[in-house]
């Protein structure tokens, strides 16, 4: 079952989003609502549904809705219509205060601009939730130390966050939102802030944490290879609308519209496509004329990066399995010169 | 709908009813209203029975107010009065250096242990005793008026900002009436002050809280609406409530700017209770006040400059606390 679903959300914002909205069902896009009506189209019927334990991306432009879409999650936005379930509860039917206990037991979040709180140290900003959540001083300083420590701050503890670099305070607002140990993350544009170098050590810490803590969460970028690097998988918004959903290799190998395909243009498909995706599989590939001598076997997940070198040097075979040491098809250079074709 | 309704007809309505009873009430009405067709006089000069008597209803409205309401007044009047008077006593028990002592042990501590200001504010304090003996006591008698007036104008002006910053129509109500406060003449208000609460002390304080608290409002109200927007989503994201959102974020990050706003409205306080000393009360106003009658332009000056070293002190001592709280709010940095 999906931790997350959101069915057909619509957000305009303006003084009478309700009066617009017939106007947005019917059809009319973002520029055209703006212009006649002077209301904003945040989004418009957007659906998603975030497995457990998975990393959901979710990409477009500056405006394109993302940020919108990510707190219409934890409802720090009201949508204009739509449904939200978490976990099979319907977080818009929640009163005043079930939602805070919502917001407090469920999810945390990390902000593109770290958001964090200048009047508070980093001990005490990484405790907050648990302040919140009235969880006894000693205890919440201990569980804050050992974040503190996980994301390798420690020392840092009685500084105050403007004293801290991007790097370190975008570290300390993800100790701070694992620190109530959430099920979901929900991250927006969380790396955007960093330079190249530490961002991509921070994709691989989270990477890294993902693996031991197997959370659920959602992930905003406007960085393609962000979010190939991070996402199960991808959502694409333009305007308020979600222009396309699926795994990464999907989104490579079939990009569902211009706007798509501009974005994944100049991407190292190499470094995306795994054997799987890219093989012939077993009962459309002739075996009869290889010699067995130049077949390898490879993982399924394998990334065709790797084996490229490989292939193209000895034109050897690649034998595509699974976990259990199954055959599932095969790789040779033609695959490997169609899947890196652009279209 | 019903407000458009509103403007759109009750308003022309209130307006003829006023004409009519004004000019019924008038005791210069023509005997009879067809005079104005066939008299056209009356169009050349403002006609003297086109006057609305706004100056009887207040005079008959207040009177009738202040006969049924009176006793409440006189309850108010004594408990600020009382209060006042024990400030008052307990500031002139203590021996004049020991006074010195603690403000400049307030400032300190309150500039987060910056020396300059310290010894500087020190000076000033006693260059009010050292300008004139007796400003000494004046200065202790106006201080207290104006710390009362202050803790009124906290005690009103910090909620109210508060309440602002909340919802747009409390701002939208209140903004109007500041602006009232901030530009109706003080006198205007002193005298029914002085009619409701006698002369002295207890008229110069309502005039100082009115006075005094509009910057303190707007400065709280903007404050919190300053604080990043990023910053509070992150408290609601971890379920802050309501209230500790506001204690523990707004309030802390808006900080600076309510000591701002206190700072204006300790600046305006001081300048109020001087002009008070024309309805007689105590203080260094009321020296100022002899100078001017006496045409002692020396004692005038003396006078004067008490009043300025006594609002470098009080300046110093609420300004060097808004800087230590921004100072902390962002370190060194840039
Ligand atoms: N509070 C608001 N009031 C009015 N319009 C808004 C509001 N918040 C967002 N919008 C509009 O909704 C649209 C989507 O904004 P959103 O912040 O979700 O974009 P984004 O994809 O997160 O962009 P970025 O990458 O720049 O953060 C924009 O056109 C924006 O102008
Ligand atoms: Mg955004």
């Amino acid at each position: 079952m999906s931790k997350i679903e959101i069915r057909n959300i619509y957000k305009i914002f303006g003084n009478h989003p309700d009066q617009i909205l017939p106007m947005v069902k019917e059809g009319a896009n973002k520029e055209q609502v703006m212009e006649e009506t002077g209301h904003t189209v945040g989004l418009d019927n957007v659906s998603i549904s975030v497995k457990e334990g998975e990393i959901f991306v979710c990409m477009g432009l500056s405006g394109s809705g993302k940020s919108t879409l990510i707190r219409h999650i934890n409802r720090l936005i009201d949508p204009t219509a739509g449904q939200v379930t978490v976990d099979g509860v319907d977080v818009l039917s929640l009163d005043d205060k079930e939602i805070l206990d919502f917001r407090k037991k469920t999810m945390s979040m990390v902000f593109q601009r770290f958001g964090l709180f200048p009047h508070k140290t980093i001990i005490q900003n990484v405790a907050y939730g648990l302040e919140i959540q009235k969880v006894p001083e000693d205890q919440r300083i201990e569980i804050a130390q050992g974040q503190i420590d996980s994301v390798g701050l420690q020392g840092f503890e009685n500084q105050y966050p403007a004293q801290l670099s991007g790097g370190m305070q975008q570290r300390v607002g993800l100790a701070r939102a694992l620190a109530t140990d959430p099920q979901i993350l929900l991250m927006d544009e969380a790396f955007s802030a960093l330079d190249p170098l530490i961002r991509s050590d921070m994709q691989k810490q989270l990477i890294e944490l993902q693996s031991k803590l197997k959370k659920t969460i959602v992930f905003i970028t406007h960085d393609l290879d962000e979010s190939l690097k991070l996402g199960d998988h991808i959502g694409i918004l333009n305007g308020g609308r979600l222009v396309q959903v699926g795994r990464p290799e999907d989104i490579i190998m079939n990009p569902a519209d211009d706007y798509v395909k501009a974005f994944v243009k100049d991407v190292n498909r190499s470094k995306v496509l795994r054997a799987q995706t890219v093989m012939t599989k077993k009962d459309q590939f002739d075996t009869t004329n290889i010699n067995p001598s130049t077949i390898y076997k490879i993982d399924e997940n394998t990334v065709i990066e790797e084996i490229i070198p490989k292939v193209l040097r000895e034109r050897c075979t690649m034998n595509v399995v699974d976990k259990s040491g199954n055959t599932k098809g095969y790789i040779t250079s033609d695959e490997l010169s169609k899947a890196l074709t652009k279209h | 709908m019903i407000k458009k309704l509103f403007t759109y007809l009750a308003l022309p309505v209130i307006f003829i009813w006023l004409l009519i009873t004004s000019f019924n009430a008038s005791r210069f009405r023509p005997d009879s209203a067809a005079e104005l067709l066939t008299d056209a006089s009356w169009l050349y000069n403002w006609p003297r029975w086109l006057d609305i008597p706004l100056m009887k209803w207040i005079n008959d409205w207040f009177r009738v107010f202040n006969q049924e309401y009176g006793m409440y007044f006189e309850a108010v009047n004594n408990f600020l009065l009382g209060a006042i008077l024990s400030l008052k006593k307990f500031l002139m028990m203590l021996p004049w250096p020991l006074v010195i002592a603690l403000v400049v042990a307030i400032v300190f501590f309150s500039s987060g242990r910056k020396l300059g200001t310290t010894v500087f504010v020190g000076i000033c304090t006693f260059f009010i005793g050292f300008l004139h003996p007796r400003f000494w006591d004046k200065a202790i008698e106006t201080t207290s008026i104006m710390i009362i007036g202050i803790l009124f104008c906290i005690l009103i002006g910090i909620p109210l900002g508060i309440a602002m910053s909340r919802s747009i129509r409390v701002r939208n109500a209140t903004l109007p009436v500041l602006d009232l406060m901030q530009t109706i003449p003080s006198f205007c208000y002193l005298i029914p002050g002085i009619m409701l609460f006698g002369l002295g002390a207890v008229p110069a304080i309502i005039a100082t809280v009115i006075y005094a608290v509009p910057p303190l409002v707007r400065l709280t109200d903007l404050g919190i609406r300053l604080v990043d927007t990023e910053v509070i989503e992150a408290a609601e994201a971890f379920g802050a409530s309501k209230k500790q959102k506001l204690l523990g974020v707004q309030l802390p990050l808006a900080l600076p700017n309510i000591m701002q706003g206190i700072n204006q409205c300790t600046m305006m306080a001081l300048a109020m209770v001087v002009i008070a000393s024309m309805i007689g009360t105590r203080g260094l106003g009321d020296e100022v006040l002899l100078g001017l009658q006496q045409l002692n332009v020396g004692k005038a000056t003396e006078a004067g400059l008490a009043i300025v070293l006594l609002a470098i002190v009080l300046d110093r001592i609420t300004q060097a606390y808004g800087q230590k709280v921004q100072d902390r709010n962002k370190p060194p940095e840039k």
